[in-house]
C-alpha cells in the first residue's frame, strides 16, 4: 500500500543509504529524500519538512536533531523520537543495528513500524555485508603474508615450497602462535634486515 | 578475584579524565572492577546506550539525568547522577571578525564576564540598528550546562539568547569549522575546543565558566536508577574508583602525565600540550598570546566537586522552566531534585578518607554567579 509519507535518511555512508532508499521505495514510500551533507542540518530539515527522519547512530548531528524537540522559532513543527514506554524493545534493535529514529509527533505507531522494520533489517543486512567484507580482505592478508614469509623462507633456507610450509607450520605449532602471526614476524623481521 | 567487567560511555571532553585514570591507574581495579570505556559521538548516544543497557553508566551533561527524569525530549527512563565528575571547564570563544569587533566596543582580553557582556551587548544593538542578520552562537545540546549558562550570561548583559541572538546546537567535532567557514560568530563548548580554536587562529576566548559562575556543576556520572537499585556493590564501588580518580587528576603534578594519557585516540586524542591548557587552567585567549591563569578553570574534586548535590539538579530544572523547555510544577522540581543522589555518594564513600563537605543547604550561594558577586 502506497504511503504518502516522507522520509528523510541523513547519512554520510552513500552505500548504505541507497540501500535503505532502495528497500523503502520498493515498499511504495515514494517520497524518500536523502541528506549526505551535513552543513546546516536543521536549515535543511525545514525546508524538507520529514515525517520520519533516520540517522546513522555514528553520526554526532544527532545532537543537532535533539535540538528540534525543543520550542524552537525556527522550526515549524517538533519532531520527538519515536518510542514510547512500551517499545523499549524497538529502540533496541535499532540502537543494536546503528540506526536512530525520529518522526513528526503525533504520527501512529502503526504506519511507522513496518518502516523502522525495514530500516532496522537493511542497516543490519549492511553491517553483516562488511563485516563479510571485511573478513574476505583480512583473510586474503593473511594468505598474501603466508606467501611472503614462506618465500623468504625458501630463499634463506633454499627450501622447496613445501619445505618452507611445514616449517612454518610446524614451528607455530611449537610456539602455540598462529600461523599468520609467525608469518608477520617472519616478513618483518627480513624487513628490517633490507638495507635502509 | 577476578575483576567485574564493566561499560561505560564517554564523550571526548577533558572531563572524562576520571573514567579514564580510574582504569589506567588501578583505581577501578583497587575495587574489583575493570572498566572497558566506549568513546561516543553524541550526547544522544550516550543516553540511548544508556537506557538500552550497553551501557552500565557514562560521563553524563549534569542536565542529562534531569531532563530523562522529567521525559523531556525522550521517553521517561529514570536516570540518577549518584556522583559529579568536577566543576566547571567551559569556555565561550568568538571568531576573529567578532573579536575585532568586541574590542572596538571595549572588551579585552582576560576582563570580567559582565566587561565582555557590555561588549557584546553594544555590538549586538549596533548589528540591530544597521539592519544585520542577529549573531549566531552555538552550544553542543539543548540540555547542557552549556546553554544555560551562555544563556545566563547574555540574560544577565542585557541579551535575550532568544530574540537578540540565534542559538544553535553544533556538534563540538565540527565547532571549529564553523567557527573558521562564518557559519556561526561563536560558541560555548568544553575543552580542547576552545583551545583548538585559538592554536589555529581561528577564535579567541572571551570568558570561562569558571567566571560566569565559579564552581558552577558540569558532567555527572548517569545511570539507569533500577541498575543502581540492583547493583549496590558496582554502584558504590565505581563511585569510590571515580572519586579517587577525580583526586589524582587535580594534583598539579600529575597534570602532566594526566594530559598525556587523554592525548591517546582512544580518548581524547589532540595534542597533550594543547589538552594541559585546560587541565592545569592556564589558557591561551587569543592565537600567538601568553598564557594566562584561569583560577578553578576546571576542577576534577575540589570544593566538593564530586558531590550530586540537589540544589544544582533544580537549578538546572529552573533553567529548563525558564527556557520553556519543561512546565513549571511541584512534581516536576521534585524529580529533578531527586535525580541527583548525595544519598548514594555519601554510602558509597562512607568509611573511606574521603571528606564529606556539607556546603549548603537548598539554594545556591549566589555569590558564585558573576552578576551577583560583590567585587
Amino acid at each position: 500500500m502506497p504511503d504518502l509519507l516522507r522520509i528523510l535518511i541523513v547519512d554520510q555512508n552513500a552505500e548504505r543509504a541507497a540501500i535503505l532508499e532502495d528497500g523503502l521505495r520498493d515498499a511504495g514510500y515514494k517520497d524518500v529524500v536523502v541528506v549526505r551533507e551535513v552543513h546546516n542540518l536543521l536549515r535543511r530539515i525545514v525546508d524538507i519538512n520529514p515525517d520520519v527522519i533516520f540517522i546513522d547512530l555514528e553520526d554526532p548531528n544527532r545532537d543537532v536533531l535533539e535540538q528540534m524537540f525543543q520550542v524552537s522559532r525556527s522550526v515549524p513543527r517538533p519532531v520527538a523520537m519515536f518510542v514510547d514506554q512500551s517499545d523499549t524493545a524497538t529502540i533496541e534493535r535499532a540502537i543494536d543495528a546503528g540506526v536512530a529514529a525520529y518522526i513528526v509527533d503525533g504520527l501512529r505507531k502503526e504506519r511507522i513500524k513496518p518502516i523502522l522494520d525495514m530500516t532496522i533489517s537493511r542497516f543490519n543486512a549492511y553491517q553483516k555485508l562488511r563485516n563479510e567484507l571485511a573478513e574476505a580482505r583480512r583473510a586474503l592478508e593473511e594468505r598474501k603474508l603466508i606467501e611472503r614469509a614462506k618465500g623468504i623462507l625458501m630463499s634463506e633456507r633454499r627450501l622447496s615450497e613445501a619445505q618452507a610450509y611445514e616449517l612454518l607450520r610446524k614451528s607455530a605449532m611449537n610456539d602455540n602462535r598462529r600461523l599468520v602471526e609467525l608469518a608477520s614476524a617472519i616478513v618483518v623481521a627480513a624487513t628490517d634486515k633490507e638495507p635502509k | 578475584m577476578s575483576l567485574q567487567r564493566l561499560t561505560l560511555g564517554f564523550v571526548p571532553l577533558l572531563d572524562c579524565a576520571p573514567l579514564v585514570v580510574a582504569q589506567e591507574r588501578g583505581f577501578a581495579a583497587a575495587e574489583g572492577l575493570d572498566l572497558e570505556l566506549i568513546r561516543e559521538n553524541s550526547w544522544a548516544n550516550i543516553r540511548d546506550r544508556v537506557i538500552v543497557g550497553h551501557f552500565q553508566a557514562a560521563h553524563m551533561l549534569g542536565p542529562m539525568p534531569i531532563a530523562s527524569a522529567l521525559g523531556i525530549g525522550h521517553l521517561t527512563v529514570p536516570m540518577i547522577a549518584p556522583m559529579a565528575l568536577g566543576s566547571a571547564g567551559n569556555a565561550i570563544t568568538v571568531s576573529m571578525v567578532l573579536w575585532s569587533d568586541l574590542e572596538a566596543a571595549g572588551a579585552h582580553l582576560g576582563a570580567s564576564p559582565a566587561h565582555q557582556g557590555a561588549a557584546l551587548k553594544h555590538v549586538v544593538d549596533e548589528r540591530r540598528r544597521r539592519g544585520l542578520d542577529p549573531l549566531t552562537l552555538a552550544m553542543v545540546y539543548p540540555f547542557s550546562c552549556h546553554n544555560y549558562e551562555l544563556r545566563y550570561w547574555l540574560c544577565a548583559c542585557g541579551i535575550d539568547p532568544d530574540l537578540d541572538v540565534l542559538l544553535v546546537v553544533i556538534p563540538p567535532p565540527f565547532m571549529v569549522d564553523a567557527l573558521r567557514a562564518g557559519q556561526i560568530d561563536g560558541f560555548c563548548a568544553g575543552e580542547p575546543w576552545n583551545s583548538l580554536a585559538v592554536e589555529r587562529s581561528v577564535g579567541c576566548i572571551v570568558t570561562s565558566t569558571a567566571e560566569i559562575w565559579n564552581r558552577s556543576p558540569e558532567k555527572v556520572l548517569g545511570m539507569r536508577a533500577d541498575w543502581a537499585e540492583s547493583h549496590t556493590r558496582e554502584t558504590r564501588g565505581l563511585v569510590r574508583a571515580l572519586c579517587a580518580a577525580a583526586h589524582w587528576c587535580d594534583r598539579p603534578e600529575r597534570h602532566a602525565e594526566l594530559a598525556q594519557l587523554l592525548s591517546r585516540p582512544q580518548y581524547v586524542g589532540e595534542s597533550a600540550e594543547i589538552l594541559l591548557r585546560g587541565i592545569a587552567g592556564r589558557m591561551l585567549l587569543a592565537p600567538g598570546t601568553e598564557p594566562k591563569p584561569v583560577p578553578d578553570f576546571l576542577t576534577y574534586a575540589a570544593h566538593a566537586a564530586n558531590d550530586p548535590q540537589p540544589r544544582h539538579a533544580l537549578w538546572f530544572y529552573e533553567q529548563m522552566v525558564r527556557w520553556g523547555q519543561v512546565p513549571a510544577s511541584p512534581a516536576a522540581a521534585a524529580a529533578a531534585r531527586s535525580a541527583y543522589r548525595p544519598d548514594l555518594y555519601r554510602t558509597s564513600l562512607a568509611g573511606t578518607a574521603f571528606q564529606i563537605i556539607d556546603n549548603g543547604g537548598e539554594r545556591d550561594d549566589p555569590s558564585g554567579f558573576f552578576d551577583t558577586r560583590s567585587s
